[in-house]
């Protein structure tokens, strides 16, 4: 029989566009932060609700329009192509996978300059890595980009970003990155400076060095802590190139957007593309896991969601009240409960009462009486015996957990570990059937454990093979003391019958563990890094009480007033030091001004200092009594009474100098010139270092202070009416 | 199932992904792309030799399964795949009729031909017949049927007299002159549906003026095409005013809003919540709807609902317009049918506002916002359809559907 052939087949065919866009992922992190999951299997091949997360990243660049992708692969690059092949992006139309696989790239650098000498790159293209998530459209920003590349040769990448508050008390954004700043021209959205906090870590003043010569052209620098980096890239050829002729950049934000930015021969440019109302994310650490994952149950990746259909994810899955998604073929009895934002995956059947709540569970597991799990991610085919309670932690797959066994928040479980009975898994420990390879510990740790030490010197897949065997032989005790036997797994690391090992971490990265964890922030952190900022907040109150908000004019007062307090000290023990010596006056004068023009300070706070170093000096004299001290106080003030007139030339640094001695009677050190006060601001008087009209001024300044302020006042009070007594008889006259 | 043309399999994967893309939305994009595709499908079947019908039923099918697991929100894609189906199923009766009737005037010698060249067995044709005419049998009696059971044979007889197979005999005496008319008669009935669908806006609107009276208030909510028009036609006539609340979180009002004050027909923009205050001034609400359930039910944008309840309390007529094509022979209790689709939050709420919050509590942010599509609206709320083959109570619509949808078809599985 004859067909009839369709003319509307020709309208549905594919339509070739002489430069298609192109994107490049990056199927390596060049990271550690999934270890020890990323030993066994690569990270853009972890579920992600259930579906690997290379997924996203690829229907994303596919239904953004990009028509060929060049996956690089590193690590496990086998296990990555033979999932792209046998995958259904192969039968896309419009829409090339093509692999590109490299065996010894241990930065995005290299895999870059790998990439140029390919030469497979024609046009603008985009640039991700395999763990990115988000629904953004690329039509704007490539627009965009284009227009900018028409006028500006230069404009070499545009970095989309997001605005997203960081947490305040921590300083920490909800994906686990510490807080970025960046500096843009609100104008031309122009980046001019990027800084990701990995330099300065955790120091709340941070500085930011934006040179002078960015002004020069611009009316406004608009510096923004509010933007998360999305770490998505349009970038154009040239990018290639750069990465080619800077054989040193390694890290794509650290060397080589830093090094574009303080690049000022060449003069390419960064510009940014800040998105509105889509979304986009990377799966950087296990933080960014946890939020990402309730950011597509909570659908905020729409239309990138468990329900809808996308390639590699094909099994039906329904969408229930509360954010509940559930495959076909899940076993599930009555008394369950199933809470807010579960994902239940195909073939699992769960036994009577349960609760699962905020968790993603994956295919074909097998979950008895009694569980508890909250906050966690349970992956494919693990066993979970009765009565087993999951918090916030990460389950692979294949793993077993026998009955009775607490996971506490924050820990995980690599492939295949098996837990024994009534055993407590500790908060943030990761146990793997691979031990942690020495290497890492080399540095300055001791091992503690001497298994650990001695299997690492197999091939992991020994280990694997062995560990198998030893969990499938369960009979035997645990202490047979067999040497075929190579690995006996430690009882408090898995408990009884177990198999893995626990993953020591440094000592800095243990304390850290909370930041980059599923777990949410403990309580007890936000409150210890809340107090730690208040405690912050009061010293800045204490150096500055007029700390404004803005970032620069924060910077320069802080500044200021460190300065001052420097300048301060350095002149006391210059001036002490002078004095000792019995250095002529004009030579101490002189010292006095180089640090003066050092610090650019005032004269008055060249006053204070020679007052307070003269104080010192008396307070260091050996003395019984307070007539002792004044005198000593007398002789001296009389002997460089010189130098105090050099710097009190007008009436207010005298007031100035007054305030300072009051508060140097107030503190623990000059508390033996208190009794004194008097005495001496009568020396002070008599020797004319102070005039009259100064201790008035001091004296009506002091009359509105409060009571406790007023003790000297009061003490001098008969001195300073002789005082005013006086004038006014110098009046009469 | 004969294997599908690269081609036409690469069309189908085109729009399957388009589908899951969420990149066609609204029932009548995707019921015309339906349409298209389904008649690609059709005409580039290559049938086994025997149970043509069947086999074209069976590959329709397969391709619809596809299409409705890509995008079960769009309801308008199943009932384009029934709608189909039901073509085939009412060509292969007529079809059959007609040979019968050929058989009958002594056109043996022909089909002999046939069954030689294309080894059809007799006993094979024989059971296709038999299970047609089961099915005719089984078929309940409906209206369509009964007028049309009168005028079939002679419908079916008319092209079979007519120049036109004469010709194809004399082209290639290959085909199977069964076969052929079945699909000739099937693209011709897709053509037919095509058409009906692409004329469904004009035929609503024809009967505005019926409906809408001068000086009268007319509300509505969010964006419809066939609302547009609707009152576009009414407009040439009558002079009215429209309130139109805004529909939150897509704000469709707005648009319509502007093209309505293009027209330069009064309208007033209100928000949602302001509906109940309006609602006892005004004389009708009409609304586009997504999808009409067999029961009379309707799908329709969020909000909906509160307006239907509103002008219940009120007593104001509650309207729906709906092209034939968005009628579902599917009951809204039906699990299988999914009448919502959940949005992304970002409509309602800015996701860095959110990202504040999201840390509060073990395992989950402590505020969620969720964003539903549409609504349902139950029968006794609604007082009337408007449709491309005239006004209907909702009691009415199951007759509808038994019209224009075979029994078989209902579930699809």
């Amino acid at each position: 029989m004859a067909v009839k052939k369709g003319g509307k087949a020709a309208e549905m065919a594919d339509e070739e566009t002489p430069v298609p866009l192109q994107a490049i992922l990056l199927a390596d992190s060049f990271a550690q932060k999934f270890r020890p999951i990323t030993l066994e299997r690569p990270k853009v091949l972890l579920p992600l609700i259930n579906i690997p997360m290379i997924d996203y990243t690829l229907e994303w660049l596919a239904s953004a329009g990009v028509e060929e992708v060049f996956v690089f692969c590193c690590a496990h690059a086998k296990q990555i192509t033979n999932y792209l092949a046998n995958s259904t992006w192969q039968t896309q139309p419009n829409f090339k996978v093509l692999p590109i696989e490299s065996h010894d790239c241990v930065s995005v650098g290299e895999a870059l300059r790998l990439i140029d000498q390919r030469n497979v790159v024609r046009g603008d293209f985009v640039l991700v890595s395999g763990d990115t998530v988000s629904n953004m459209s690329l039509k704007e920003v490539l627009q965009e980009h284009k227009e900018r590349r028409k006028s500006d040769k230069l404009a070499v990448m545009t970095m989309v970003v997001k605005r997203s508050q960081s947490s305040p008390s921590t300083h920490q954004t909800r994906l686990g990155n510490d807080e970025l700043l960046l500096a843009i021209d609100p104008l031309t959205k122009e980046l001019l400076c990027y800084d990701d906090g990995s330099s300065n870590n955790l120091k709340r003043t941070r500085q930011v060095a934006v040179d002078k010569a960015l002004y020069l052209n611009k009316p406004s620098i608009c510096l923004c802590t509010d933007l998360q980096d999305c770490f998505i890239d349009i970038c154009s050829p040239e990018v290639l190139f750069l990465f080619t002729d800077n054989f040193d950049y390694q890290h794509l934000r650290r060397d080589f957007v830093k090094g574009l930015l303080s690049d000022e021969i060449s003069g390419n440019k960064i510009f940014t593309y800040e998105i509105y109302g889509e979304y986009a994310a990377r799966v950087d650490n296990l933080r960014s896991y946890d939020s990402v994952s309730k950011d597509i149950i909570h659908r905020w990746t729409y239309p990138i969601v468990p329900d809808i259909r996308f390639a590699g994810n094909n099994v039906g899955l329904k969408i229930e009240r509360c954010n509940v998604y559930r495959e076909n073929g899940v076993l599930l009895p009555r008394s369950a409960r199933i809470g807010p934002s579960t994902v239940l995956g195909e073939g699992t059947s769960v036994e009577e009462n349960c609760v699962f709540s905020n968790s993603v569970i994956g295919r074909n597991c097998v979950i008895g009486r009694n569980v508890i799990i909250e906050g966690s991610y349970v992956w494919n085919n693990v066993t979970i015996h009765d009565n087993v309670v999951i918090q916030s932690a990460i389950i692979c797959d294949g793993c077993v957990v026998k009955a009775g066994t607490r996971v506490e928040p924050g820990a995980v479980l690599s492939f295949n570990v098996v837990i024994g009975q009534n055993f407590s898994v500790p908060s943030y420990s990761k146990i793997s059937l691979i031990a942690q390879p020495t290497e890492e510990d080399s540095s300055d740790e001791e091992l503690e454990y001497v298994e650990a030490a001695s299997s690492t010197t197999e091939s992991p897949q020994k280990v694997i093979e062995v560990g198998q065997e030893y969990s499938n032989a369960s009979g035997l005790g645990l202490n047979v003391e067999d040497p075929s036997q190579a690995i006996v797994w430690e009882e408090s690391e898995v408990g009884a019958s177990g198999a893995g090992f626990r993953w020591l971490m440094k000592d800095a990265s243990q304390e850290d563990e909370w930041r980059y964890s599923v777990a949410p922030i403990p309580a007890e952190k936000i409150i210890e890094m809340r107090l730690k900022e208040e405690q912050d907040d009061l010293d800045d109150a204490d150096q500055d009480a007029g700390v404004s908000a803005g970032v620069e004019e924060e910077e320069e007062e802080v500044d200021a007033v460190r300065k001052k307090r420097d300048f301060e000290k350095e002149a006391e023990e210059t001036l002490r030091r002078l004095f000792l010596e019995g250095v002529p006056e004009s030579n101490v004068i002189l010292e006095v001004k180089a640090l003066r023009l050092g610090f650019n300070a005032e004269s008055s706070d060249c006053a204070a200092a020679c007052f307070k170093s003269i104080i010192n000096l008396a307070l260091e004299e050996p003395f019984s009594k307070d007539s002792e001290l004044f005198g000593i106080a007398r002789t001296l003030f009389s002997k460089w009474k010189s130098i105090l007139e050099h710097y009190l030339t007008n009436e207010d640094d005298q007031v100035e100098v007054l305030l300072k001695f009051e508060e140097i009677c107030l503190e623990a050190s000059g508390k033996a010139f208190a009794p004194i006060f008097c005495h001496v601001l009568r020396v002070l008087y008599d020797q004319e270092i102070i005039s009259e009209d100064a201790i008035l001024s001091w004296a009506s300044e002091k009359q509105d202070a409060e009571e406790g302020d007023k003790v000297f006042l009061r003490q001098c009070e008969a001195f300073i009416k002789w005082l005013e007594e006086a004038s006014e008889e110098e009046d009469d006259d | 199932m004969a294997p599908a043309v690269p081609e036409l399999q690469v069309a189908i994967n085109d729009f399957v992904l388009q589908l899951q893309r969420r990149q066609v939305e609204g029932s009548l994009d995707s019921a015309k792309l339906t349409v298209l595709l389904l008649r690609q499908v059709v005409s580039q079947h290559r049938a086994s030799h025997s149970g043509q019908a069947s086999a074209l039923i069976e590959a329709v099918k397969n391709v619809g399964v596809r299409l409705i697991a890509a995008s079960p929100i769009e309801l308008a894609i199943g009932n384009i795949v029934r709608r189909v189906l039901h073509i085939i199923r009412e060509e292969e009766v007529s079809v059959t009729n007609s040979t019968e009737a050929e058989v009958g005037a002594g056109f043996e010698s022909d089909d002999n031909d046939n069954n030689d060249n294309d080894n059809d067995s007799p006993p094979g044709l024989s059971a296709a017949l038999l299970a047609a005419a089961n099915r005719s049998a089984l078929r309940g009696p409906s209206l369509y049927n009964l007028l049309e059971s009168g005028s079939m044979p002679s419908a079916a007889v008319v092209p079979l007299s007519s120049g036109g197979d004469s010709e194809d005999r004399s082209r290639s005496c290959e085909k199977n002159s069964k076969g052929w008319k079945l699909k000739h008669a099937v693209i011709e009935g897709i053509n037919e549906l095509l058409e009906d669908i692409n004329n469904n806006h004009a035929q609503i609107a024809e009967q505005a003026l019926e409906h809408i009276h001068q000086d009268e208030v007319i509300l509505t909510l969010g964006h419809s095409r066939t609302l547009l028009q609707f009152l576009c036609e009414a407009k040439k006539k009558r002079s009215f005013q429209v309130f139109i609340a805004e529909g939150a979180p897509r704000y469709q009002g707005h648009t319509l809003a502007k093209e309505l004050a293009d027209l330069n027909l009064q309208t007033t923009l209100i928000t949602d919540s302001a509906v109940f205050a309006m609602i006892s001034r005004v004389d009708m609400v009409i609304i586009g709807a997504h999808a009409v359930m067999a029961n009379g039910g309707v799908i329709a944008p969020t909000g909906l609902h509160m307006v239907a309840l509103a002008a219940r309390r009120h007593a104001v007529p509650f309207v729906v317009l709906a092209g034939m094509y968005k009628l579902c022979p599917l009951y809204p209790h039906n699990p299988y049918v999914l009448v919502n689709e959940m949005k992304s939050p970002s409509q309602i709420l800015e996701f860095e506002d959110m990202s504040e919050y999201v840390e509060a509590a073990l395992g989950g942010p402590a505020m969620h916002a969720t964003n539903p599509t549409f609504d349902y609206i139950p029968p006794e709320l609604v007082s009337l359809f408007i449709t491309d083959m005239g006004g209907h109570n909702p009691s009415y619509i199951y007759r509808l559907v038994a019209e224009y949808y075979s029994p078989e078809d209902y579930s699809l599985e």
